[in-house]
Order: structure tokens, then sequence, then C-alpha cells
């Protein structure tokens, strides 16, 4: 008899801590024949909101970061993803019913994304920022700072590349955000975060959720304290009513737009989580 | 030990406020700098042996809590005078430092124990707040006093010079120093500065400057009851203040860090601090203090192991 | 100081390994020089490190072959994002080694430990992870949006910062796709050396980075090889003009970083103490060797005594002595030579008649050394306020208004650096404003970073190092369709 395999229990990943939800929920996550793979936690509404907490709580240390700081903290989850190459190929196959060689060509592409995004935190004010010259004796500058917290509802169709994607862009920039992993194919998303825990990311920065994409998202949607949310993985037709549901305090909305998750991307994905501060100064003696 | 009035009258509010705003500023990124670099000081051999022994002898070794008690205040004077009973070679400390209720307790119990040459400080005017009448501040100071306690460590009133009212500052100072006494025996004061509320290094150098005017004996960082207390360049800007004051007047005023100061590497920071700041006359228990309770106990593990070649354990040094 | 005097903290050596003698490191591999190999010392103490091979004609050509054989058949060919992750491993390797290379740094240069160790190694190892993320991001540059590499790129670099220049110059280089054939300071080898072996543990395609040794001679034929398509220098200025004399007419392009005499001006409400730690920090950092050094104090003549009062002191605090002592904040002049040159410019201000002040201290029987020195009653017309002595040694001088500092200031042919110390925020802007130099420093000074674009006005040289405007040097725009 082959021997039995010690299944991961696969939680939560709140404040660099990994609870069950509050609600004590779960639910069935199976292969393509059907079968068994694992019992994700069922994130609730307070599950939603501690991870809002918790995104607050590690802003100002992730933003005020210096821009080298991040970039060296985000190379490192690279490393450390490179080197559970194997383990995210088998749940990117097995949860998106994939075969291997597609499976690794998406982590490979998720793996090279992330140290893309690394790459930006020390460039993004050299390029995004400026001096403007200003018709009066005065030195202004504008430079870009992170909205704050983002809610990022990850795509569903691609478990692990489409969620990097997304997710790069709001950490190089320096804002801490709560995912909302892919519904059916939630298990990459928890290993990341495993990646994460291990890789002296602050806990707080990433916060992420499993469960009903359509029982959380108004809960993240609506919150007066979320900066920016990301529609990514909504069905087209609820779009529209989240969207609304955002407005209440006129946090950045960003709607689903189809992507080739293999490409590069633009620089739209960080420059969408970014404000530009500008300030004056006289020039006198 | 304490300043002449000469430098300037402080009792005219607005020339106070005048020269105090006067002093050049503090660069906060300098200062830290500055800071930062001399923690990299490497203090090895002979010199850490040195260190270790120094700070030993400059420790207030404080208990400043609700639930002090007579026995608990009494474990402590045996600590102060005997910090290691199998090395009777351990210098004792400077000074036990409790509230003012407890100040007979340990001056009885440390007269008894050989620890006559052991100083009983107390903190009074309603510490740490500071928040009370000036008739409750100047009683609780009399009450220590009167208990025997040979120095005292007073809280400025925070709010007062936030608020920018460096005079009703500089006259409570004035009032209490009065009360510790004249003369010899007159008890030494030690002004409070609560950095961690006054927050901009500009204004604890101009509390520093404030605090010195008002006859203040030493200078002291925080109360320790909040964070952050004394950070190094905190200590920096006051020990520039005191060495620039004694190059003004002449006179030698102390520095007191308290709060945080929990490892034998905080400790061997501060010497350096004072070294390379102030200068080495500072270096003694006279003239710098390092208020402290965890700290005594680490320094002790340290000295064992420079003495024997290996690391030391909590089995090896003692409650207090 | 004898109260609490600091114990001897020696750096231990045996982290290091250093060979007997060194090759060439070309195509991959060590390779036998063809040239007259000499010896490389530490200059603290005179001792014989090793032997290192001189790159001749012919093995400069053999040099510029490979980097133009990787350039063709690899490199360029390389995806961008694959060449970032060589430029990562190195960075990555640095960090991991870094005590290793501060340790051989200070060996050979003279440079305290304390700064090898936290200034050099850490700063290195930034430019290579700073420009591993630009790989493949050139076309947000602001170069094009099609920007090219030159090809193969002779790189020429100092013996003040040996293993910092070589960053400065080889990641951006290789970020932006050339390969580089790099020729270290003939005092200083060691660690670039060193450096090579990095490039093995991070699996670097043979020829992409290629390392001459020698002195004049050979970066003289790196210089007027044909086949480079551009040099990076960082030196003289002699030698710099010696450079743009020999490419002139040519199709290289080029990029000098060349000597200074920076102004560090001093107004009546700067903040003393953190003045004092900066003028300091300006001219005695490094011995004084940093072209972009505060080597001219400009002081308001308000406050001209009490600065100079409170400078004295803190000199005295100065520890002066064996660089593989954690403690010691000013090592030794990195050559004979380079001694000599202080030793002779600092007698032309005694000559020309400005007073003579040095840190008293005591100075090994061995080695090369020269106490921290101050000149007061300096004015623009003494040679020790027009030329580079590039050594502990600070001219003092005075100015009245801050116009005038400005134009005592701008009055040189270099254009390197300056200083600004004062509390008030619109005087730094006015003041940064109108000087002619291309890093200016206000309440802080020799501050850098790979983000932070480094080069000089006038004399100082062309072109830019570090920031996005230090990537420009390296690409060429792409045709305009």
């Amino acid at each position: 008899m082959s021997r039995l395999s010690i299944r991961k229990t696969y939680k939560l990943f709140i404040g660099g801590a990994f609870p069950r939800s509050e609600s004590g929920r779960s639910y069935e996550v199976l292969d393509k024949e059907g079968n068994f793979i694992a019992n994700p936690a069922m994130a609730s509404r307070k599950d939603a909101r501690d991870a809002v907490v918790a995104a607050r709580a590690a802003f100002p240390g992730w933003s005020g970061a210096t821009a080298f700081n991040r970039s060296q903290i985000l190379y490192r989850v690279a490393e450390l993803m490179e080197s559970r190459r194997d383990e995210f190929i088998d749940e990117v196959s097995l949860c998106e019913a994939i075969g291997k060689g597609k499976a690794g060509k998406a982590v490979d592409a998720a793996i090279d994304r992330w140290v893309w995004y690394a790459g930006w935190s020390d460039k993004l004010g050299s390029i995004l920022g400026a001096t403007n010259p200003v018709a009066g004796p005065y030195y202004n500058f504008s430079i870009p700072e992170p909205v704050g917290v983002v809610a990022l509802i990850a795509p569903q169709d691609s478990s692990l590349l489409g969620l990097i994607d997304l997710l790069g862009a709001a950490l190089t920039t320096g804002n801490t955000v709560v995912v909302l992993a892919n519904e059916m194919a939630p298990l990459p998303a928890i290993t990341l975060s495993e990646v994460l825990a291990t890789s002296d990311v602050p806990g707080g920065v990433v916060n992420m959720l499993t469960g009903r994409t359509k029982e959380v998202t108004p809960w993240l949607a609506s919150h007066m304290d979320v900066d920016a949310i990301n529609l990514a993985g909504v069905a087209a037709e609820d779009v529209k009513a989240l969207a609304m549901e955002a407005t209440d305090n006129l946090k950045r909305v960003i709607t689903p737009k189809p992507r080739n998750w293999l490409k590069t991307p633009t620089l739209e994905a960080m420059t969408s989580l970014l404000e530009v501060k500008t300030v004056w100064h006289p020039i006198g003696v | 030990m304490s300043a002449p009035a000469s430098l300037i009258d402080g009792t005219d509010h607005s020339a106070l406020r005048r020269f105090l705003h006067a002093l050049p500023a503090v660069d906060q990124i300098g200062a830290e700098g500055r800071a930062a670099m001399l923690g990299t000081r490497s203090i090895k051999t002979d010199s850490k042996v040195y260190a270790i022994d120094t700070a030993i002898s400059m420790i207030d070794l404080t208990t400043l809590e609700g639930a002090d008690t007579p026995g608990k205040v009494r474990a402590l004077c045996a600590k102060a005078v005997r910090p290691d009973p199998t090395d009777p070679s351990v210098p004792s400390v400077a000074a036990i430092c409790v509230y003012n209720d407890m100040v007979h307790v340990a001056r009885e119990h440390l007269d008894s124990i050989g620890g006559q040459h052991i100083n009983v400080a107390a903190v009074t005017t309603a510490f740490p707040s500071g928040r009370a009448s000036m008739a409750v501040k100047l009683q609780d100071t009399q009450d220590a006093v009167s208990a025997g306690a040979a120095e005292i460590d007073m809280v400025i009133d925070r709010g007062a010079f936030l608020s920018g009212n460096y005079g009703k500052v500089f006259d409570e100072i004035v009032a209490i120093k009065q009360v510790c006494g004249s003369g010899a025996n007159r008890a030494h004061l030690k002004v409070i500065l609560e950095t961690g509320e006054l927050v901009t290094y500009d204004n604890v150098r101009r509390a520093s400057w404030l605090a010195m005017l008002a006859g203040a004996d030493f200078i002291k960082t925080s109360t320790g009851k909040i964070a952050p207390a004394a950070t190094p360049p905190v200590v920096l800007v006051m020990l520039e203040a005191v060495r620039d004051f004694h190059q003004k007047t002449g006179v030698h005023i102390g520095v007191k860090p308290a709060g945080g100061i929990r490892t034998t590497k905080d400790a061997i920071k501060q010497l350096v601090l004072v070294n390379e700041t102030a200068g080495e006359h500072w270096l003694d228990p006279a003239l710098f203090r390092i208020g402290a309770s965890a700290l005594l106990n680490d320094l002790l593990l340290q000295r064992q192991k420079l003495r024997s070649g290996h690391y030391s354990g909590p089995n090896y040094v003692t409650l207090d | 100081m004898s109260l609490f005097k600091y114990s001897p903290a020696p750096e231990s050596r045996a982290v290091v390994n250093i060979a007997s003698s060194y090759g060439l490191f070309i195509d991959g591999d060590f390779v036998e020089g063809t040239g007259t190999p000499f010896k490389t010392i530490n200059p603290a103490t005179e001792e014989v490190l090793s032997q290192i091979a001189e790159g001749s004609v012919a093995d400069v050509d053999r040099a510029v072959k490979a980097a133009r054989r990787a350039y063709v058949k690899v490199w360029s060919k390389m995806p961008a994002a694959e060449r970032g992750k060589y430029l990562y491993r190195i960075a990555r390797i640095m960090q991991e080694r870094a005590r290793e290379f501060a340790v051989l740094e200070t060996l050979n240069n003279g440079k305290p430990i304390r700064e090898s160790r936290d200034v050099d190694v850490p700063l290195a190892a930034a430019h290579f992870f700073y420009h591993a993320g630009w790989a493949d991001k050139l076309e947000h540059a602001g170069v094009g949006n099609s920007p090219q590499p030159h090809g193969v790129v002779g790189q020429i670099i100092p013996w003040n910062f040996p293993l910092l220049m070589l960053s400065w110059k080889v990641a951006p280089a290789l970020a932006t796709g050339n390969t580089v054939v790099l020729k270290p300071a003939e005092t200083t080898p060691l660690t670039a050396l060193l450096f090579a072996d990095v490039c093995r543990q991070a699996g670097l395609p043979p020829g992409v980075v290629n390392i001459v040794t020698g002195a004049g001679a050979t970066g003289a034929a790196l210089v007027s090889h044909p086949d480079i398509n551009k040099i990076a220098f960082t030196g003289s200025t002699k030698v710099g003009k010696a450079i743009a004399r020999e490419i002139a007419g040519t199709d290289k392009s080029v990029t000098l970083e060349l000597g200074g005499k920076g102004a560090n001006i001093v107004f009546d409400d700067a903040p003393i103490d953190e003045t004092i730690e900066g003028i300091v920090n300006g001219i005695f950092f490094n011995q004084g060797h940093v072209c972009c050094a505060g080597s001219r104090l400009l002081v308001q003549e308000s406050v001209h005594d009490e600065v100079l009062e409170r400078l004295r002191k803190r000199m005295a605090q100065l520890r002066v002595g064996d660089p593989m002592d954690k403690n010691t904040d000013v090592g030794a002049i990195n050559s004979a030579a380079q001694l000599g040159r202080i030793t002779e410019l600092a007698e032309t201000g005694d000559g020309e008649g400005a007073q003579r002040w040095s840190a008293p201290c005591d100075l090994p029987a061995k080695g090369f050394w020269y106490p921290p020195t101050i000149f007061t009653g300096v004015t623009q017309a003494h040679r020790i306020a027009r030329e580079e002595i590039f050594g502990p040694v600070l001219s003092v001088l005075t100015f009245r208004t801050p116009a005038e500092a400005i134009e005592k200031a701008n009055n040189t042919p270099y254009g390197l650096s300056a200083g600004i110390w004062t509390d008030k925020g619109s005087r730094i802007l006015w003041a940064a404003s109108r000087l002619r130099a291309g890093v200016i420093w206000a309440n802080t000074f020799n501050r850098f970073d790979p983000t932070s674009p480094f080069g000089g006005y006038k004399e100082s040289g062309w072109g830019r190092e570090g920031g996005r405007h230090g990537l420009a040097a390296y690409l060429k725009q792409g045709e305009q369709s």
C-alpha cells in the first residue's frame, strides 16, 4: 500500500497569520473528475472586515519603507516562489484542470511577473514624478504615492498568474491589499500566502480571503476604509452594481478588462493605484 | 553644580522665549545619522570591561509601579548594594529610584545593609504626568526630601511647554529647586523633559536649555512610562546641550537617559555618546546616570561572560 | 580620550582568500597576461598582497574580441528579463559575500572597514539590484520606445571606491544590453578580481564581463581600441581630457566623471552640530579621496570663528589608524604617489600664507598617512582653493552675503558638487538653482543612491551615472519610424 499523504489545510491569511473563517465555514473544491481536493475556508464579511483592518494597520509601515526595501522584499518572494515552483505547478494544474506543461508556463510567467514588479518599486518615482516649471519663483514637484488599502477580486480565469499580475502592481506601488482569491481555484493563492508569510513581507500587507465572490465582494466594494477596488474577478453582470456600491467614499474602481495574462502589462495597473502629490516651495534668499 | 542666573534672566519670560528660539536648529536626519554612526563603535575586551563596570556604577535602579511594596523595595535595595552575591568585585549602583512614599523604606534598608553610599532618588511633581496643582507638586517634593531623598527627579509641565508657556515651566523648576534645599546637603534636582512627548529635537534642545537655566543639576530624558524614551539621538542632543552650556558658563550639568535601555549594547552605546559628545568628564555617576531595571542583569551576564569566556544564563543573575 | 579608550577591535582577515597572483579575466576564465606583472599592496602596512597581471595591447584586444563575441552571439539575443536575472543573481551574491568584499576592499584600498562594510559594499550591491530591474523596462526610461545598447563598452575606474565604481559602470552597462571590458585602477584591483568570481557563481555567460588589470598604458589601449563603441571613465580631469582628445572626431560615445573642488557653503543659520558633521564628512570621509568632496569650506564670515572652533574640537576626535579596526574613522592614503601629491599641494598652502592646523594623531610608522588638516585664511587666489588635492585637507574661505557665496562657489573650472547648510528651505532652493554643480547636497553630504544621478558640470565631466539619466549613456535611441 502506498504511503498516505498528509493533506494541507487551506486557511485564510490575515495580518500575517492563518486563521480559519470566523464563521467556521468552508467549501469544497473538486478536480475536473469531481474528486475532492480540499475544503478551503469560506470567508465571511467579518473576515473581510478584519482583513481591511489588518491592511490599514500595515499601510504606514509598507508605504513608508524605502522603495529599495520594498523591491528587496518583493524579490525575496520571487526566490521563494521559485523554490516552490513544482508545488505551484501541481496546484495550478489540479485547480485549473490544465496539463502540467501549460501550468508550468503560467507559473514561470507568474514568477517572472513578480520579479518585473519588484524592479518597478524604485523606478516609478523617476518616471511618474516630475519637477514642474511653474511661472514663478517656486520649486514645484509632483510625486506619486500609493492610494492606501486596495481590495482585489482576483481573476476567475487564472489561479496564480492573473492574481500576481494585479497583486504585484498594488504591492510595488506601496499599497496594502485584501485579496479575494479565485473562487473555484483558490489553492495557489493560499500557497502564495505561505510564501509571503515566510519572506519578510510584514503581516497585513497582503491578506488573502477564499470564499464566494458574490457573497464577499459587496462588503469590500462598499467598505468606507477601502481606497481602491479592482473588480477583475467579478461577473460582468455584477460590475455595475458593485461600482455603484463603491461610490460612497469615492474609492477608485478598476473594472475588469480581458487580458492575455502571459503578456507584459502596461503601467496602468500601477498608475491606477497611485495618487499624485504636488508641492510648492519658494525659491529665495 | 547648577547654573548661574547670569546667562539670561529666565524670570523675564519674553527674554527666555527669545533665547530658546534663537538656539541653533537641529537637523533631524543629521542628528540621527551621527547617533547611528556612534552606535557602530565596537567596544571590546578591556574597554568593554570598563564600560560594563562604569555602566553598573551609573545605574539608578528603579521601581515605579503602583504595586510596589516595602518588600519589593527592600529587595531592590539589596540588589543595588550587591548586584551579584557571588562576585564582590561588581560595583554597586549609583542610586535607588522610587516613589516618594517608599523613600523612607529604601533609606532605612540601605543604611542597614551597608548601602549608606547609595542615594535614594524620588520621582515627584505628580510623576509621571505632572498634571496637578503646584501645591501638590511642591508637597510631593517636600515629602520626598523630608523622608531622606538625596535626589529629586521632577517632571516638567509638557502641556505648558508645548503651548509655548516656557515661563511657567521655568518658574516651576525654580520653585521645586527651592524645596530641594540649599547648601552642601541639598537634594540634587533632575529635571525630566519627557522627550517622547516633546517629539522634535528642536524641542529637546530648548527644553534642555530651559531646565539648565532654571537650575537643574541633571537633565533627564524620560519618565520611562512612554515610548520613545531615551533614544540615542535624543541623548545626543541633550549631551550637546550640556557641553555647550559648560562652554558658555563653566558649569557641568548631568544627563540621565531613562527608559528603553535594556541591554549591555544599549548601555555601551550611551557611554560612547557621552565620550564622543560631552567628553570624558561626564563619564562619572556624578554627571551621567542611567535609569533602568532590567539592564543590570544583562550587564551582569555580559560581565560574567567576559570573565569566564563563555555565555551565561538567567539562573546566574538574581531577580530583584 | 584616556578614560574610555576603545580597545583594538580588529576585523579578521580570515574571511578573504587572496591568491599569490592573478591573471586577467577574459571570456569567463582567468588567463595569463602578456604584459609585465606588478605588485599590489596594502597601503596601511605596505605589505604585498598579490601579484597582478598587466594587460598588454594584445591582451586588451583579446578581451574586446571576447566581449564582442559575447555581445553578438549571446547577450544581444537574450530576452531582456533574462539579462536582468543575471544582474539580480550578481546583486544577491554580492550581498552574500559582503563581508569578504568589505575586508578585501579595506586591505587593498586603505579605507576603514566600517566604511567598506557600511557604505561601499551595500551600495555596490544596491546598484546591481536597481539596474537589474531596468533591464526589461528600457522603453520606459525616456530614451525612446526602442532604445538599443552601444555594443562593447570600455570602462576605466579609479582607486578611491574600487568596488562601488565597478558597480556604477558594470551594472548599467549590462542592464542595457552592452558587454564590458573593465580596467580597474592599478593600485586597487583585488575586489574587481573577486567580482570575476561572482560572475562565475552567477553563471554569467563568458565574455559579458571581462576584467583587464594594468595601469595607464592598459587604459590607453582600451580607449583607442577600434572595436570599442563607448568609453566610460572615472578619474582625474587630466586623464579625462586626454581621453576626450583621443576619441575626438570618432564615433565613440563617452562619459567622463572627473575631478572636483566642491564648495561646502555654511550660512549663519545652519544647524550647527549637524553642519560640523557634514563638513567633517565632506572632506575626511574616505580620507578625502572623493571627487565630490567638500574640499572648500565657504563659511559665512559672521560665524567663522564659532564654526572653526567647533570644527577643530570635532577633528581632534577623529580616529586615524589601522583601517581594519572597526573604530577607525580615517584610514590610509592609497599610495606613496598620492601621499606625495597631497603633501606637496598642502605645502603650497603654507607657502602662500594660509594657516595650517592638523588634528593631533599618532600615525603608524609603516604605510601612507596624512593627518586631517585644515587651512584657514584661504582665498580664491590660493592654489589650495583651486586645485584638487584629493586628500584630507580642507581649505577654509569666507563670504559675506549669499550672492557672494554662490559667486565664489562657482568660480572654478570644476562643477561636480556643492553643499548648502542653512535652516531656510527657500535659501536651499535659491542656492541650488544658482550653483553650477551636478550634485548638490543640502544639510547633508556625500549621499549616494542608485536612483540618484551623479556627475559634473564643466571640467568635472560629461554625463551622469545612476538613475534614469544614467541609463541614457548606455543606450542609443532606436530609429524613428
